[in-house]
């Protein structure tokens, strides 16, 4: 029903002086959740807004199941779009509010009626129904908002701007496996705009990551966590970030300061004067006594679940778990890693090396 | 729990503020209530009148109190017209204003100039203006063959002064339009483009209602002022032709300073002052609490 491509999408607010959005080639497919991920400032929203039509990109060429509609307006994009800010009309019930896009549209009074009555159903709204919508909390007017997009039953992608900001903590969750509920019933394409982590990986099949108006790494939420193509996408998921050290390589070995570790994979030695770096998630990284490279143990904070300790490799300062149950060793402390686990950074993208 | 200390010498701060409109209204108006409740025959002597004054002011079939009721009708009648004219046409120039850019400081500078200029400086370039004869304005309407004459004809005189007072007093209600409007966040015009929304929707479910406050505001300043107009027919038509831009504080200079009737001019001056009050109040509540009582 709705395949959303984009064609060398890019964007520029300046007159193509910079970039707020790189050149992007991406398709979107149908019935499953995506979320954009990245730092505030990363071009995330202006790509939303490219798709519903509330910016026209400088650039390329939008597809909707391959018809081009990159110069279509919003209105006549099957496109719904849920706000930061919950964008309720004021004077109206919340009946009123969902039937709205719909009455616009010149729909028939009875099937209308039908259509509120289904996703205030499926959104749990029906109580509500015939009080004004301005009274209501910020995650019932969120709903609202949702719900104005969903009515429409030819709509072919529900898009999210951070749509939680504004919502109590303890409501969040809550709305969250809404929006999962909803995703799931519906079988709608969504796209989900936020900068918190446990949102985009919680919610979305598929997380897009960027930084600087560019496309790091588009993969599953797991992916993003095994394999990052990228020192930011390392860095920016996981609590602590990916632990990266300047090393040096020699085919199938680095070198880390004086100490060398072996790799799972031979690779090309980098061109000169290119920063050289090796990543390896804390997770994956044991505090123990021995280990594959020698560490100082700074400190250990204990997190309930794990204890982590902060500890220098060298001069640079990584994360490593301490196991359960292990007494931290002294002057011998050194950190175990899998050769698997450890992935070599050239100019901050990750690469391939041969197999052994 | 926080205890939170109670002290109601703070009330003492409140002491200034209470004293200085203790002299700049309350002092005052006590020598108008003064003489509203007293009679005098000259050279200072004054004797009690009791509620007289009031009973006459009130009682249309005396002569004060005829000329009472006109007045006070012109007055409903002119701040009708002025706020009829005066807040839709504020709101439909502040929508047309752009929304940002270097136009936007030249266009409010130009719209809120009219509001610089002095009242009996307004009154005086419209009398000029309004002249049949040799004004830029009169002159012309008469070229185009609408007799007009704003010394003459009442109906002249009423437009006249409805004129003066829109020209002056719209980029109030355009400069407080435009405010509520630049507050209305992006994400409603949005919504209600991926809503489909037709302009005059938007206008109706989401411009309007957030003008709501400003809006108050704007409907309670300028009744006030309003309803308080002397210095345009002052100047322009001094209250005629024959009465007929004669409002109720005209004829109270009539009556206190052409007449020295301070009785009759004093409990005017009261009843007049508590109609403006009670009506400002009205308005206020009317618009306050129409909306709460929709969201019940």
């Amino acid at each position: 029903m709705a395949r959303i491509t984009l064609d060398g999408i890019a964007h520029s607010y300046d007159q193509d002086l910079s970039y707020a959005l790189k050149p992007i080639n991406h398709e979107w497919t149908q019935g499953r959740s995506y979320a954009l991920l990245g730092p505030s400032g990363c071009g995330k929203t202006t790509l939303l807004n490219i798709i519903s039509g509330l910016v026209f990109p400088s650039q390329g060429r939008l597809l909707f199941d391959g018809k081009d509609v990159t110069n279509l307006p919003t209105e006549q994009r099957n496109i719904a779009q849920v706000f930061q800010f919950p964008v309720v009309y004021d004077t109206m019930t919340v009946a009123e509010n969902l039937a709205f896009p719909l009455k616009n549209r010149g729909l028939g009074r009875a099937a209308i009626r039908t259509r509120v009555s289904e996703i205030a159903d499926l959104l749990g709204l029906t109580s509500d129904l015939h009080r004004r919508a301005r009274r209501l909390t910020a995650d019932a007017k969120q709903k609202i908002s949702l719900g104005r997009g969903l009515v429409r039953s030819d709509v072919a992608a529900v898009l999210f701007d951070e749509p939680l900001t504004v919502i109590d903590p303890s409501l969040k969750w809550e709305l969250r496996s809404k929006l999962k509920a909803v995703h799931r019933a519906l079988d709608v394409l969504m796209i989900y705009v936020t900068h918190d982590q446990v949102e985009a990986l919680t919610f979305a099949d598929e997380v897009v990551v960027m930084k600087d108006g560019r496309i790091l790494q588009i993969a599953t939420p797991t992916q993003l966590f095994e394999q990052p193509e990228h020192t930011f996408v390392g860095y920016f998921i996981g609590s602590p970030g990916m632990n990266l050290v300047d090393a040096e390589i020699d085919g199938a070995e680095a070198r880390v300061g004086e100490q060398t570790v072996r790799l799972s994979a031979r690779y090309n030695k980098p061109p000169a004067g290119s920063s050289v770096r090796l990543g390896f998630r804390p997770d994956y990284t044991t505090l123990v006594a021995g280990g594959d490279m020698k560490v100082r143990v700074q400190r250990i904070e204990d997190l309930g679940r794990r204890r982590l300790a902060k500890v220098s490799l060298g001069a640079q300062d990584i994360f490593a778990v301490v196991p359960h149950g292990q007494s931290v060793p002294g002057d011998a402390a050194g950190i175990a890693i899998k050769p698997e686990r450890l992935f070599v950074y050239v100019n901050d993208e990750r690469v391939a090396g041969e197999p052994l | 729990m926080i205890e939170k200390p109670i002290n109601n010498r703070a009330w003492l701060l409140v002491l200034p503020v209470l004293a200085f409109v203790l002299f700049s209204a309350l002092l005052p108006m006590m020598t108008v209530v003064n003489y509203s409740l007293q009679d005098s025959m000259g050279a200072n002597n004054f004797f009690w009148n009791g509620d007289a004054w009031f009973r006459d002011v009130l009682n249309p079939s005396t002569d004060i109190g005829a000329r009472f009721f006109d007045a006070l009708g012109r007055n409903l009648s002119f701040s009708f017209a002025a706020l009829l004219i005066e807040v839709p046409l504020g709101i439909a120039i502040a929508l047309c204003l752009p929304r940002g850019g270097w136009a936007v400081g030249p266009c409010l500078v130009l719209i809120a100039l009219p509001m610089l200029i002095p009242w009996n400086v307004v009154g005086t370039i419209w009398q000029i203006f309004a002249r049949a004869d040799i004004g830029l304005f009169g002159a012309a309407v008469n070229g185009l063959g609408i007799p007009y004459n704003d010394t003459q004809n009442p109906v002249s005189a009423w437009i006249t002064i409805v004129i003066i007072d829109v020209w002056h007093w719209t980029p109030l209600v355009i400069l407080l339009s435009y405010a509520g409007l630049r507050a209305i966040p992006d994400a409603f015009y949005q919504a209600a483009r991926i809503d489909a929304a037709s302009r005059w929707a938007v206008f109706v479910n989401i411009e309007l209602p957030k003008l709501q406050k400003v809006l108050v505001i704007a409907v309670l300043l300028r009744f006030m002022q309003t309803f308080m107009i002397y210095t345009e027919p002052f100047v322009v038509t001094g209250g005629g032709p024959g009465s007929a831009t004669t409002f109720l504080s005209i004829d109270l200079v009539k009556i206190a300073l052409g007449q020295v009737d301070l009785g009759n001019a004093a409990a005017m001056s009261l009843i007049y002052n508590l109609i403006t009050i009670t009506l400002c109040w009205i308005f206020y509540t009317i618009m306050t609490q129409l909306d709460r009582r929709r969201d019940a």
